[in-house]
């Protein structure tokens, strides 16, 4: 059980990186046939991306330069309108709030995955009794179906009989109006992800402690540092390259989140918890018209952003790889 | 480290994973509730009078919703093993040309939102007539495990010794039959893993679901839970017994996957 931990595929939500070992390090003569049939067995893998990916990714970018309504969309006779869509979306008094309100629900989610994922890494490091078994309980917010943490959440923050309001209420505190109140919606959200993303880092920080090598603890034992020393002097700047991997990663997962949001609070009240990857979502499916030329303008703006970190991590884990 | 000394640690991992999974008792214990107590201010923190209620409601009405989820799931897994283990067959073992960029475009495929893709799947299916049906949401929903699954194959594969596919070339297969009766057995753990987490994934979705099935006759048990949110309120037991139900892939992954994950993942998101 303690192996499997470490190792299991460390994903947030539904992505997963793999540190792929470099074919051009070893090439043996060929094993098995030509190269076109390697082509062969990986041909279906090709066509599939083109298919499924490359032109879903066409399509949007092509609804994002058209002015698409439910009419032209069925007829396939949109008007080619250009960036209109995307200076549309950049000039909406609501992009201001949807960055905003995205930049504070990433930052806050990943500041406290993070510190809560470290501390609890190191303090499941010391091997105790049954601590595998535990470590393995803590998965299990990231294992269930999303609509489902987001369900009980919406129940335990509910402002009449949630169980977070009649805590509050028995330590003699005021009921909040959690998901129903623009002052605390977005807050609310933050932290039920907090709760998701804390197994996605406490699995990769705790793979990554397992690589500093235990003598030099001893080392500094003996010099007499003690474990806040030793955490702050060792642990800490040893962690930092899967630290940074951990957080862009994390990074590049939160900012697409689209269903804790929605199914809690729907981005308001009053789009106070309204995020880009909600509002695209929102105006694409949230009503009874899709109105899809905004909503593809908004994801693609989310796409270039979540590349340019993307792009952030993929350096630092080649970097790693190499090193 | 002294005995006392580890004592108070477990007494300390207890507490906080009791902490941390408040919310999945929670869900049980509302689950149990009846309906009378549901609204009851202090809520009971245990379930004082259990009732299968809820239970009993999720029989009548999200049954069909649990086969509609069960079936994008299998569907989904075979699809994504289908496409991703001979993939990753070439890659890594049949020295692909072009290998190493197809691995950069899956871990970039894995970086896009999945409401944009959302936004070009409906507009293909319109056209396509696939919206509101089985085979458009495994479709979709294998976008999510393939790029994963790629990989994982391929880091698994890599580490196959290759005096046996030496072997193999002596005893006169082709690449074929290699793949089939050498490279496919010994992979089993990670086709194990890929597996149960392409039927996770796909049994949890809810964007998809929600976007390409949205007057679904057949809609999957995501969807069921959300029109219940929406539908009625006061029925959160209900709510409750159907998201325990849907739990139960999640907790079978834990408890098998626990082994599998162990030796078919032999690369995890920071290098070893």
């Amino acid at each position: 059980m303690t192996s499997s931990l470490t190792r299991r595929p460390a994903p947030g939500t539904d992505t997963v990186s793999v540190t792929v070992p470099d074919p051009r390090k070893r090439r043996p003569s060929r094993l098995l046939g030509s190269k076109w049939v390697a082509f062969a067995f990986a041909a279906p893998l090709i066509a599939y991306l083109l298919v499924f990916y490359a032109f879903p990714l066409i399509r949007s970018i092509d609804l994002s330069v058209h002015d698409y309504t439910i009419r032209a969309f069925v007829q396939g006779n949109a008007e080619f309108v250009g960036f209109e869509n995307y200076a549309a979306v950049l000039s909406s008094p609501l992009f201001g709030q949807a960055l905003l309100n995205t930049t504070l629900f990433v930052a806050f989610s990943l500041v406290f995955q993070y510190a809560l994922g470290l501390a609890l890494a190191v303090f499941f490091r010391n091997n105790f009794p049954l601590s595998g078994l535990l470590r393995g309980l803590f998965l299990v917010p990231w294992l269930l179906p999303l609509i489902v943490s987001a369900s009980v959440w919406s129940w335990m923050l509910n402002s009449d009989s949630g169980i977070v309001n009649s805590v509050i209420v028995a330590f003699g505190g005021e009921q909040i109006n959690w998901l129903t109140s623009p002052e605390t919606a977005l807050t609310s959200v933050i932290i039920a992800n907090i709760w998701l993303g804390i197994p996605f880092n406490l699995v990769i920080l705790y793979s990554g402690l397992q690589n500093i090598p235990i003598d030099v603890y001893e080392a500094a034992s003996l010099d007499g540092a003690g474990a806040w020393k030793q955490f702050w002097s060792i642990t800490f700047p040893l962690l930092k390259p899967v630290s940074a991997i951990t957080l862009l990663l994390g990074l590049v997962y939160t900012l697409k989140v689209v269903d804790i949001i929605w199914i809690m609070t729907a981005g308001g009240p009053a789009n106070s918890s309204t995020t880009l990857a909600i509002w695209s979502y929102r105006e694409a499916f949230g009503t009874g018209q899709p109105d899809l030329s905004p909503a593809a303008a908004v994801g693609n703006l989310l796409i270039v952003i979540a590349l340019i970190f993307g792009f952030f991590y993929l350096r630092i884990q080649r970097r790693e790889a190499t090193s | 480290m002294t005995a006392r000394r580890s004592w108070w640690k477990l007494a300390l991992g207890v507490i906080f994973t009791a902490l941390m999974l408040f919310p999945v008792y929670w869900m049980v214990n509302v689950s149990l509730t009846r309906t009378q107590d549901l609204r009851l201010s202090p809520p009971n923190i245990f379930p004082v009078n259990p009732t299968f209620e809820g239970f009993e409601a999720v029989m009548r009405q999200q049954l069909p919703n649990l086969g509609t989820s069960l079936l994008i799931g299998l569907g989904c897994v075979v699809l994504t093993v289908v496409i991703a283990a001979p993939a990753a067959y070439a890659i890594a073992l049949l020295n692909l040309r072009g290998g190493r960029t197809l691995n950069f475009i899956l871990l970039v495929a894995q970086m896009i939102p999945a409401v944009v893709m959302a936004m070009g799947f409906y507009a293909i299916y319109v056209r396509l007539g696939l919206l509101n049906s089985v085979w458009g949401l495994i479709l979709a929903d294998s976008t999510i495990a393939i790029p994963f699954g790629v990989l994982l194959f391929t880091a698994f594969m890599s580490g196959l010794p290759r005096e046996l596919l030496q072997a193999a070339k002596v005893d006169g297969a082709n690449a074929w039959r290699t793949f089939i009766s050498i490279v496919l057995p010994m992979s089993r753990n990670s086709v194990l893993t890929v597996s149960l987490f392409a039927f996770l994934w796909a049994w949890s979705d809810f964007i998809f679901a929600s976007t390409l099935a949205r007057n679904s006759e057949l809609r999957p048990v995501t969807l069921g839970i959300y029109a219940y949110i929406g539908n009625n309120t006061t029925q959160w037991n209900a709510i409750m017994a159907t998201a325990v139900v849907a739990s139960i892939p999640a907790a079978i992954l834990l408890v098998v996957a626990q082994r599998y994950v162990a030796a078919g993942v032999t690369a995890g998101a920071v290098k070893d």
